[in-house]
């Protein structure tokens, strides 16, 4: 007879997740995805300023902070028809490309590494040891000393002491699968503190463009803050320098430290290569950074340079055969949602989406959701009718499928090294394995390649960073709307906004955790997270007490919850698409 | 920062700072009168020897740190805190009992520490709004509501942290229409007084200066204006502290971005700048370890520490009225008070709107509030749920 267990709230993840299961026999049976916090903004953005809406859109989420400005700013100059010039692209991408790196650090180290890196265990570490095994697994991180090992580990030892454990309170730190060792725990302890100091430094790149973080200001038209190698109070040399600083660190962070660590990780958990997978479809409009103010299959406005890289689909586990996006084929399905739609069906596309709130849940306090056929506030996107992923692993995939030379290499030599085969990323492990993927790329190309862009063109003496010839209203067309796809760290963003006599009359977004956190749909078919926990019947679930195999699998997927829910969801935008 | 905790329990901390055992007494009697307010139904009155006893024996003191109605921006914010780090905050002067982020443990275990640190007396910090419309169902975390996740860990509080613009007035989903019923959280605690890091988000070094305040100060409350905001980071109007301002008093303008001023630095006011009615450290603290600042980095202010800000300041590009030109500071002060909902007659052109706001925190308390902004009726109604509440004089804050 299957149990009920219930995770809430599941801890570590941007938001508010609630996951309840049913398992028998030390594994799940059954999985339900519950999003249980909603902010109904849906009407909050009509009738504003268009040039306002990225400072609303970009409250979505405080975790992908600039994620939703960068979307709102193109798809509103999309609609208005302004073109920021190449270096306010430049360091749009800058602000991206260091925020999805920030991001991913901060995941794998402060909200996923607990699940496989046992605290306690590391007091019991041996720093002279733990400096060995860092070598061992090919880190050449700076912190590799054993001052700091011993360091860490007294600290460690110090709080165990104690006995409050502050933030490791009631941790399951006596489950029998944590399998490090003393001296990795130690190291990845040590890496855990190391990383915090990291992304407090690095992440100033978005500072000097955006004049904080988080949530740094944007500009319809260009970016606000002013280039200028003569004058003290623009962007000049002294900027310049920082930043290249930053930027190296953040190289050196991610090839030192936080690769050699998530490959470590895997080889150690490999087990996980084989669970928590969810349908084998991807989604993506290119690697992480790609940005298009419109169609994306034609108004591409990034300057990566990933251009190789095409916006597609995979079905199927087919990477031979990538298929041409369409976005006319999104559809977004409430059939375990709190909504309803005007015609009585479940499943409408986003260009005609509604947002009603219809309730059929308990009353709060309750103890049990899934008995009703609703239970969540995610709707539950579907391309072509099909469950897909998005995310690195969604881009991981897109890009080895068409031969992108760096991610080919490094793939081929993790699945090498791990002894897995490619599919298997389709996986807990493997969802992990190819966001520190991809966060090499990242990092490597804004290192390589964009940051350089930019300094060059400042030499060449371009330094415009604003098109003023769309500023004023009344340049604009009396009704107009626009686009926007992004490629942000949990994976493809779009919105949509409707314009009418400079207010906007319509605006919607399609968030990357709504594909994957979204339940049952109509047909019956689970979302992502369900079906990675519950699809063949064989999660692992060793103590209901310690629910530590279910939190790996969706820390997985990197949950950003406030960003799920359809937080500026507006009636019916006839549009873009079509164009 | 140094940690004013170098022994292990808090009496003896007390004893080495020279507080004595008859002042530390007289302090927990405050706490018992502040609590006694509150006087839920079958709870025993709190008394001051109670309160003594279960101070003296903490160690590190707890903290129980909410995550409401939300965006996780302001617990972002406090992990670039480069002045007391988070690290120092979470593993040695604190113990975070409980905090979704970056907890360990999930589900019934988290729920049990949570259980258990809200009978002790511990520390509260909020992040987000409260929901109340619909009996709460648009916030649950483990199938309680977040007001009932609020009052549960209020109860035993020994000071109450609102973090950041949705915790202190309910942010972007409080505003108009403010569907969800979003509240603060002074509007669902009244008995006891709640210190509001306002900021959308704060900054990272107020945050954790907040919290190194309180143990720095016996967990005494440091002295709050009239909306709640500690004085040690809410005192100065950014149009006073602005590097920016000499330009502003000298008609230096930057009328389109990009151009000439803007490359100059000069003021950002013509393209809607809300420094002359925003209190906040921006200018002096700056952004990411002192890397930056909004108005440093081009942008204008958009007022993120004010409440209402985004009916009340929106157009964000639209300047503010009445503030026009060369020298009117006099006009900009004005503006500042209106903004702020406070009644300024008699207010002299040079005094300095800071410092006369200082010395007369107590009006907030009386003045009806005037919600002027910006000149857009639709945005400027509001019910009579989400009017901003009566503030607080700064001498509720002080022990």
């Amino acid at each position: 007879m299957a149990e009920q267990l219930v995770i809430d709230p599941l801890t570590r993840i941007e938001g508010h997740l609630r996951i309840e299961l049913e398992h028998e026999n030390k594994q799940i049976k059954t999985a339900w995805s519950e999003t249980t916090q909603w902010r109904g903004l849906e009407q909050i953005l009509v009738g504003r300023d268009p040039r306002d809406a990225w400072a609303f859109a970009q409250r979505i989420c405080g975790v992908c902070t600039s994620v939703h400005a960068i979307a709102s700013v193109n798809a509103v100059e999309n609609a208005i028809g302004s073109n920021p010039p190449a270096q306010a692209k430049l360091i749009r991408d800058m602000v991206l490309a260091s925020q999805e790196v920030q991001d991913h650090v901060i995941h794998f180290y402060h909200l996923h590494a607990l699940d496989f890196v046992n605290v306690a265990n590391a007091a019991k570490g041996d720093p002279a040891k733990a400096v060995a095994f860092a070598g061992q697994i090919g880190s050449k991180w700076k912190g590799n000393t054993v001052e700091r090992m011993s360091e860490v580990r007294d600290t460690v030892q110090g709080i165990l002491d104690s006995g409050q454990l502050s933030i490791f309170s009631g941790g399951y730190w006596t489950h029998p699968d944590y399998r490090l060792p003393p001296e990795a725990d130690l190291m990845a302890v040590a890496h855990y503190l190391d990383a915090l100091d990291f992304q407090r430094s690095m992440i100033r790149i978005n500072t000097v463009f955006g004049g904080k973080n988080p949530h740094p200001n944007f500009l319809v038209g260009g970016m606000a803050c002013t280039i200028d190698q003569n004058r003290s109070e623009s962007v000049n040399q002294v900027q310049i320098d920082q930043i290249k600083v930053w930027v190296d660190e953040t190289l050196a962070f991610v090839r030192d430290c936080y690769v050699p660590d998530a490959l470590a990780i895997a080889g150690v958990y490999k087990d996980y290569f084989d669970i928590g997978a969810a349908q084998p479809n991807y989604l993506a409009v290119g690697m992480a950074g790609a940005t298009f103010a419109g169609d994306p299959r034609t108004a591409r406005v990034d300057a990566t340079g990933h251009y190789a890289v095409k916006p597609g689909v995979i079905l199927n586990n087919d990477f031979s055969n990538v298929l041409e996006f369409d976005p006319a084929k999104i559809t977004e399905d409430i059939a375990s949602a709190w909504y309803k739609y005007s015609d009585g069906g479940t499943s409408l596309a986003p260009a005609v989406g509604e947002t009603e709130v219809e309730y059929t849940g308990p009353k709060p306090p309750y103890k049990w959701l899934a008995g009703t056929k609703e239970y969540t506030w995610c709707k539950a996107p579907r391309y072509d009718g099909n469950v897909v992923q998005v995310g690195p692993v969604a881009r991981v995939v897109m890009a080895y499928a068409q031969g992108h030379p760096r991610t080919v290499e490094i793939v081929d030599s993790a699945v090498k090294t791990l002894g897995i085969s490619l599919p298997q990323i389709n996986s807990t492990a493997g969802r992990t394995l190819a966001r520190a993927v991809e966060c090499l790329t990242s990092a490597e190309l804004l290192a390589e390649h964009t940051f350089p862009a930019f300094v060059a063109n400042i030499k060449n003496g371009d330094i415009d960073v604003f098109d003023a010839t769309k500023w004023d209203p009344s340049s604009w067309e009396y009704e107009c709307s626009g686009y926007s796809f992004v490629e942000v760290a949990r994976g493809n963003l779009s919105h949509w906004v409707s314009i009418k006599n400079g207010h906007i009359e319509r605006y919607q977004c399609v968030v990357p955790t709504t594909w994957l956190a979204g339940g049952r749909d109509a047909a019956g078919k689970q979302g992502p997270y369900e079906e990675s926990l519950a699809g063949n019947g064989k999660h692992p679930l060793v103590d209901p007490a310690q629910p530590l195999e279910p939190l790996r699998t969706i820390h997985s997927f990197d949950p950003c919850m406030s960003c799920a829910v359809h937080v500026f969801d507006a009636d019916g935008i006839e549009t873009a698409v079509a164009s | 920062m140094d940690s004013q905790w170098t022994e292990p329990t808090l009496g003896e901390n007390l004893a080495k700072a020279g507080v004595s055992r008859r002042d530390f007494l007289a302090f927990c009697g405050s706490l018992a009168a502040i609590y006694s307010l509150g006087g839920a139904a079958g709870t025993t009155p709190a008394t001051a020897a109670k309160i003594a006893e279960k101070l003296e024996a903490v160690e590190k003191p707890k903290v129980v740190w909410l995550q409401l109605q939300e965006c996780t921006g302001c617990m972002e914010s406090t992990l670039r805190s480069g002045g007391t780090t988070v690290e120092e905050v979470v593993l040695k002067l604190l113990s975070v009992d409980y905090n979704e982020l970056v907890m360990a443990a999930s589900g019934d275990a988290a729920n049990q520490v949570l259980a258990q640190t809200n009978k002790e007396p511990h520390i509260l910090v909020v992040n987000g709004s409260i929901p109340v419309n619909d009996g709460g169902i648009y916030c649950t975390i483990g199938g309680e509501s977040a007001e009932q996740v609020l009052r549960d860990s209020a109860e035993n509080a020994l000071a109450i942290l609102a973090v950041g613009a949705c915790a202190v007035w309910g942010s972007v989903q409080a505003s108009n229409p403010n569907p969800t019923g979003a509240k603060g959280v002074d509007q669902i605690i009244r008995d006891k007084p709640v210190v509001n890091i306002a900021g959308c988000p704060p900054i990272g070094e107020v945050i954790t200066a907040a919290i190194a305040y309180l143990l720095a100060h016996d967990l005494s409350l440091p002295r709050l204006d009239g909306e709640g905001r500690p004085l040690f980071a809410y005192d100065q109007r950014i149009h006073d502290s602005c590097p920016k301002r000499p330009h502003f008093d000298a008609g230096q303008y930057v009328r389109s971005f990009d151009d000439e001023g803007a490359r100059n630095g000069w003021c950002l006011y013509e393209m809607g700048c809300k420094g002359p009615s925003t209190f906040a450290p921006c200018p002096i603290v700056q952004w990411n370890l002192h890397t930056s600042w909004p108005i440093g980095a081009g942008h204008p202010c958009i007022g993120c520490t004010e409440k209402f800000f985004f009916d009340r300041f929106t157009p964000f590009y639209q300047t503010l009225p009445d503030v026009a030109g060369f020298g009117v500071e006099a006009s900009a002060e004005t503006i500042g008070w209106s903004a702020l909902g406070l009644t300024v007659a008699g207010v002299a052109a040079h005094a300095g709107l800071t410092a006369a706001r200082n010395a007369s925190a107590k009006k907030a308390e009386k003045s009806e509030p005037a919600l002027l902004g910006m000149p857009t009726p639709k945005r400027a109604t509001y019910s009579e749920e989400n009017k901003p509440s009566d503030g607080r004089s700064e001498e509720t804050g002080s022990k």
